[in-house]
C-alpha cells in the first residue's frame, strides 16, 4: 500500500511540471515565424490580405499572446483541450483518433525490445567473451548505430519489395475491408516491419544494459552463496541473478517512454502510419497550437503512466524500496 | 556520380516519350471496367472541396468528385463540362452560361443555375484563393431558367480569361448543403465533398486514406471506368517510391516523389514517369528581389546577378531533361500568350556581371567581399534548395556574400511577404493558364502587405501597372496577347523578379493504366475516362 502512497504523491507532483511544460511549449512555439494562417495560405498556393485577416479573428490569432495563452490554460483546467484549426474537429476527438496507432506500435517495440534484449543479454552474460557473446554484441552495436529510417527503408526494400512478404506501408489494407480477428491479423503484418525498425534500436540497448547488470550480479556474494549450497545453475540465474538484475531494465523503460514517442515520428513518416509522432511533426509545420499543445499533453500523461507501473513494478522486484522510509 | 545521375535522367525521359502516347500503342484494347486506382498523397490539406481552395492538393481529390462549368481539353481549350456553351456580350460586361441540362448531385437532388449563382457569388467572389480577385468585379449572377446562368460584370471581363481561370476556379458546390448551414468554411461538407462527378465521396481516414467509389448516375454514358480511388497518405517521399514499387501505389502526381526515385522508377518498364498531362501546371523558379535594399534597387546589380548564374549548367546537372531555360513570366507552354519576343535575356557571363557590379559603385572589399544579402528559398522543393545553394556559390564567385536562411512554409510567407526580411527569395511561381489569375498580381503595385505571392518587393512602375491593367479587362483576344507581350518585355527590362527556369510536374503512373495523362490539368481533372489495364 506505501508503494501506491509514493507513487500517487509523484503523480500529485507532476501535475505543475505540466503546466509548466505545456506554457513552455506555448511561449517556444510564439518563436517559429508565421502562424496557423501563413501556414494555411502556403498549403492554399495563394490567397489575399483580407481573407487572411478574417481567417486569423477565426481562430483567435489576433488577440495578444498572453490572452491567447491565458484562454488556452482556462479552457486546459475545465478538461478541454480546445479545437484543432487543420482537421476542423476538437484536438481531444483528433488524438483519440490517432493515439491507437502509436500505444500499439510502441506497446509492441517496447515489448519486443525488452523480451529480446533481455533474453540476449543474459545468454551474452552466460557465454561472456565466448562466441555467442561476441555475436550478439556485434549485433547490438550494429542496430544501435544504424539510423532507424534508414534501417526502415531497408526494410520496405527488401522484405516489401524484393520478397513481398510484407506491406510497405499504411495501418491496415484498404482495398479490401476486413472485420474482426482477419483485420487484427491484418494489422499485425503492418505493424511487423514498423515494430523492428523502432525496437531493434531498444533492444540493443536493453541488451547492453542486461549483459552489464548480469555480469554485476552473478559476481555478488549471494550468488556465490547460493551456488555453494548447491543450487543448480539454472536456479540461480533465475531466481536469484534475473531478479535483481531486472531492476535496471525496468528504470530505462520509464525513461524510454517519452524518447520512444519521439522516435516514432520518423518510423510512422517512413510507414505511413496514422500515429501520434506525425500529427505532432504536422502540427508544428501547420503551426496548429491547440493540436501540438494538445499532444504534449496526452504524451506527458503517457510517460506519467509509464513511470507509475515502472515504481509499483520496483516494489515487486525488490521489496526494500516498499519497506523503505 | 554527376554523370550517373545525368545518364539516369537521360534514359527515364527516352522511356517517358516511348510511353507518352498509352492510346497510340494500346489502340487495340478495350476498355475495361473496374480496378481499384491508387493514389500518392503528399500533404493532407484542411478541406477538400476545390469551390473553396484553388490547390492542387485540393484538386487531385475534390476534382473527382466535384465537377466545374469549364475544363481544358487535349489541345488545352475550354470544353464545357458543368456548362454546354457559353456566349459574351460585346462590352464584355454580361457572360451567359447554359448548363448542362439531366445532372443531378450525388445525393439525388437535380443541379441547378441556382448552385452555380450560390457557389459565385458565396464561394468565389468571397472566399476561393484567386477567386476573390478574379471575381472583384461581379455584381451579380441572374438565373432566368434552371439552365441558365448570366454572370453581371462592373467591368468587361475577358471572355478569354474567365474561359481559362474557370478549370481551376469554376467548380460547383450544391447550394442546399451550403445555404442557411452556418458558416461555409466550417461546413462539415467541406471533408465530405458532394459533387456531381465520376466518382462519390466514402470515408476520409485522417492521416490514412481516402476513398471513392463510381458514382452509377453520372451523366457522361459509360463512365467511368473505376470502381474506386483511393488516396494513400504518404508523407516521406522515400516511402511513397518504395510503395510504388511494391503495388500499394499507382499514381504520384506533381513531383511527389524526389529527382532520383522519379529517375530510377522511369527506367522501370512498370512505370512512366514524364511531365505529360501537366502542361497546364507549368511553374517557373524565381528569385524576387527586395527592392528596400539599396544594391538591389540598383538596375545593374539586379542584371549582375543574373549574369552570374550559369542556369544550363545548373539544369543540366542538377535537374535533368525535365526543366529548361525560362525566358519570363509567361512560360512556353501557354499557347495563348507566350509572345514572339521576350525581351532581354541575361546569359551566363561572370565578366560583364562583375563590371556592372563596379559601375553601380560597389567595389570588393577586404576579402572580394562587395556586400552581403539574405536569400530565403521557399519549401516547397528539393531544386528550389539545390538552386538556392546554386546562388550562393554562383554569387560569392563576384562578390557577393549570400546568407542561405531555412524555413517552413509558414515561415517563408511571414517573412517576405508580410515581415518583407529578406534581401533575395526564390521560389516557384505557379502559370494558370491565363497571366491575370496568378502572375501579374507579383508585378502589380500597390498590393496589401501580408498577401502571400504578391508584389511585396516594392517594385512601383506606372507603365507595367497600366499595362496590367488595361490587359485584365481587354475584350480583343488579340489585343489582349499583345498587351501581354509588352508587360513580358518590361519585366524582363526591369527584372523586379526574375524566371531563369521553366519546368512541368513530373507524374509518376503505373504502366497499366490507361487513357491518362491526356489532358494539360489531367492531374487535376475528373479521371472519368481512367482504367485500368490487368
Amino acid at each position: 500500500m506505501r508503494v501506491l502512497t509514493l507513487a500517487g504523491r509523484r503523480l500529485a507532483a507532476s501535475i505543475p511540471t505540466l503546466f509548466l511544460i505545456l506554457i513552455g511549449v506555448f511561449l517556444l512555439l510564439q518563436l517559429a515565424p508565421g502562424d496557423t494562417v501563413d501556414a494555411l495560405m502556403a498549403q492554399m498556393g495563394g490567397g489575399d490580405a483580407t481573407t487572411a485577416k478574417q481567417l486569423r479573428e477565426f481562430y483567435g490569432l489576433d488577440l495578444s499572446v498572453w490572452a491567447q495563452l491565458g484562454n488556452y490554460l482556462w479552457r486546459l483546467v475545465r478538461l478541454d483541450l480546445g479545437f484543432s484549426a487543420i482537421y476542423g474537429k476538437p484536438v481531444a476527438t483528433v488524438i483519440a483518433e490517432r493515439l491507437p496507432a502509436t500505444i500499439l506500435l510502441m506497446t509492441a517495440s517496447l515489448s519486443f525490445a525488452f523480451f529480446f534484449g533481455l533474453i540476449l543479454g543474459v545468454v551474452a552474460a552466460r557465454g561472456v567473451n565466448k562466441w555467442p557473446d561476441t555475436l550478439i554484441s556485434t549485433f547490438g552495436l550494429m542496430f544501435y548505430a544504424m539510423p532507424t529510417f534508414w534501417f526502415g527503408l531497408m526494410a520496405i526494400v527488401v522484405f516489401s519489395i524484393y520478397l513481398q512478404w510484407l506491406p510497405a506501408g499504411g495501418f491496415e489494407d484498404i482495398a479490401v475491408s476486413y472485420t474482426g480477428l482477419r483485420r487484427t491479423l491484418d494489422i499485425a503484418l503492418h505493424l511487423v516491419l514498423p515494430t523492428l525498425t523502432l525496437g531493434l534500436f531498444y533492444m540493443a540497448i536493453y541488451l547492453r544494459i542486461m549483459r552489464g547488470s548480469m555480469l554485476e550480479v552473478l559476481n555478488l556474494d549471494f550468488v556465490r552463496t547460493a551456488r555453494s549450497k548447491g543450487m543448480d545453475e539454472t536456479r540461480v540465474v533465475v531466481r536469484h541473478v534475473l531478479r535483481n538484475a531486472l531492476l535496471p531494465m525496468v528504470t530505462l523503460i520509464g525513461l524510454q517512454a517519452g524518447t520512444m514517442l519521439g522516435g516514432s515520428v520518423v518510423v510512422e513518416s517512413v510507414f505511413s502510419l496514422p500515429g501520434l509522432g506525425r500529427l505532432a511533426y504536422e502540427s508544428v509545420i501547420q503551426r496548429d497550437l491547440n493540436t501540438l499543445l494538445g499532444i504534449v499533453f496526452v504524451s506527458a500523461l503517457l510517460v506519467i503512466a509509464v513511470n507509475f507501473i515502472v515504481d509499483l513494478l520496483y516494489a515487486r522486484l525488490d521489496p526494500r524500496i516498499t519497506a523503505g522510509s | 556520380m554527376d554523370m550517373t545521375r545525368r545518364a539516369a535522367l537521360m534514359t527515364s525521359a527516352a522511356i517517358a516519350s516511348s510511353v507518352l502516347f498509352p492510346m497510340r500503342s494500346f489502340g487495340q484494347e478495350t476498355p475495361r471496367k473496374g480496378g481499384v486506382f491508387t493514389v500518392h498523397y503528399g500533404a493532407e490539406q484542411r478541406q477538400l472541396n476545390p469551390s473553396l481552395q484553388a490547390s492542387t492538393g485540393v484538386y487531385i481529390i475534390g476534382g473527382k468528385i466535384q465537377e466545374q462549368l469549364v475544363d481544358l481539353d487535349a489541345k488545352g481549350q475550354p470544353v464545357g463540362v458543368l456548362a454546354e456553351s457559353w456566349e459574351a456580350a460585346p462590352d464584355g460586361k454580361t457572360i451567359t452560361f447554359k448548363l448542362r441540362p439531366g445532372v443531378t448531385w450525388h445525393d439525388g437532388k437535380p443541379f441547378t443555375s441556382a448552385d452555380v449563382q450560390f457557389t459565385a457569388m458565396e464561394m468565389w467572389k468571397k472566399i476561393l484563393n484567386y477567386g476573390t480577385t478574379l471575381q472583384l468585379f461581379l455584381t451579380a449572377v441572374d438565373t432566368p431558367d434552371p439552365l441558365t446562368a448570366v454572370f453581371r460584370y462592373e467591368r468587361p471581363m475577358p471572355l478569354n480569361l474567365l474561359l481559362r481561370a474557370l478549370p481551376d476556379l469554376g467548380y460547383v458546390s450544391p447550394r442546399h448543403l451550403y445555404e442557411g448551414k452556418g458558416d461555409i468554411r466550417q461546413n462539415p461538407v467541406n471533408l465530405a465533398p458532394v459533387g456531381t462527378g465520376p466518382f462519390k465521396f466514402v470515408q476520409y481516414e485522417r492521416g490514412q486514406h481516402v476513398i471513392a467509389e463510381r458514382n452509377p448516375n453520372y451523366w457522361r454514358a459509360n463512365a467511368p471506368y473505376l470502381d474506386r480511388i483511393v488516396w494513400r497518405v504518404v508523407t516521406d517521399r522515400a516511402a511513397a517510391a518504395a510503395q510504388m514499387e511494391a503495388g500499394q501505389i499507382h499514381y504520384s502526381p506533381f513531383s511527389g516523389l524526389t529527382i532520383s526515385d522519379s529517375a530510377r522508377l522511369g527506367k522501370d518498364p512498370r512505370f512512366i514517369v514524364s511531365t505529360k498531362g501537366n502542361e497546364g501546371n507549368a511553374r517557373t523558379n524565381t528569385i524576387e528581389f527586395n527592392f528596400r535594399r539599396k544594391e538591389l534597387a540598383d538596375i545593374r546589380v539586379r542584371r549582375a546577378i543574373a549574369h552570374a548564374l550559369d542556369i544550363p549548367f545548373f539544369i543540366e546537372n542538377f535537374l535533368g531533361d525535365f526543366a529548361k531555360r525560362g525566358t519570363g513570366p509567361i512560360p512556353s507552354v501557354s499557347t495563348d500568350f507566350y509572345p514572339a519576343d521576350n525581351g532581354p535575356q541575361y546569359p551566363f557571363d561572370k565578366k560583364l556581371a562583375a563590371k556592372l557590379l563596379d559601375e553601380a559603385g560597389f567595389k570588393p572589399g577586404t576579402g572580394g567581399t562587395r556586400f552581403s544579402l539574405r536569400l530565403l528559398p521557399a519549401p516547397w522543393g528539393e531544386d528550389i534548395t539545390l538552386f538556392a545553394t546554386f546562388i550562393q556559390q554562383s554569387l560569392a564567385d563576384v562578390g557577393i556574400k549570400v546568407e542561405i536562411v531555412r524555413t517552413d512554409g509558414g515561415g517563408y510567407l511571414k517573412q517576405v511577404y508580410d515581415d518583407h526580411a529578406f534581401d533575395l527569395a526564390t521560389g516557384w511561381h505557379q502559370y494558370r493558364n491565363d497571366p491575370a489569375v496568378s502572375t501579374t498580381v507579383w508585378y502589380r503595385s500597390g498590393q496589401p502587405k501580408g498577401a502571400p505571392w504578391t508584389n511585396q518587393w516594392d517594385w512601383t512602375d506606372p507603365t507595367i501597372d497600366k499595362l496590367i491593367d488595361d490587359a485584365a479587362t481587354e475584350v480583343d483576344t488579340a489585343k489582349r496577347k499583345a498587351l501581354y507581350g509588352d508587360f513580358v518585355r518590361r519585366a524582363n527590362t526591369e527584372l523586379p523578379i526574375w524566371t531563369p527556369i521553366e519546368q512541368i510536374f513530373l507524374t509518376a503512373i503505373s504502366a497499366k493504366a490507361r487513357n491518362h495523362s491526356n489532358t494539360p490539368r489531367w492531374g487535376s481533372s475528373s479521371w472519368h475516362d481512367l482504367w485500368l489495364a490487368e
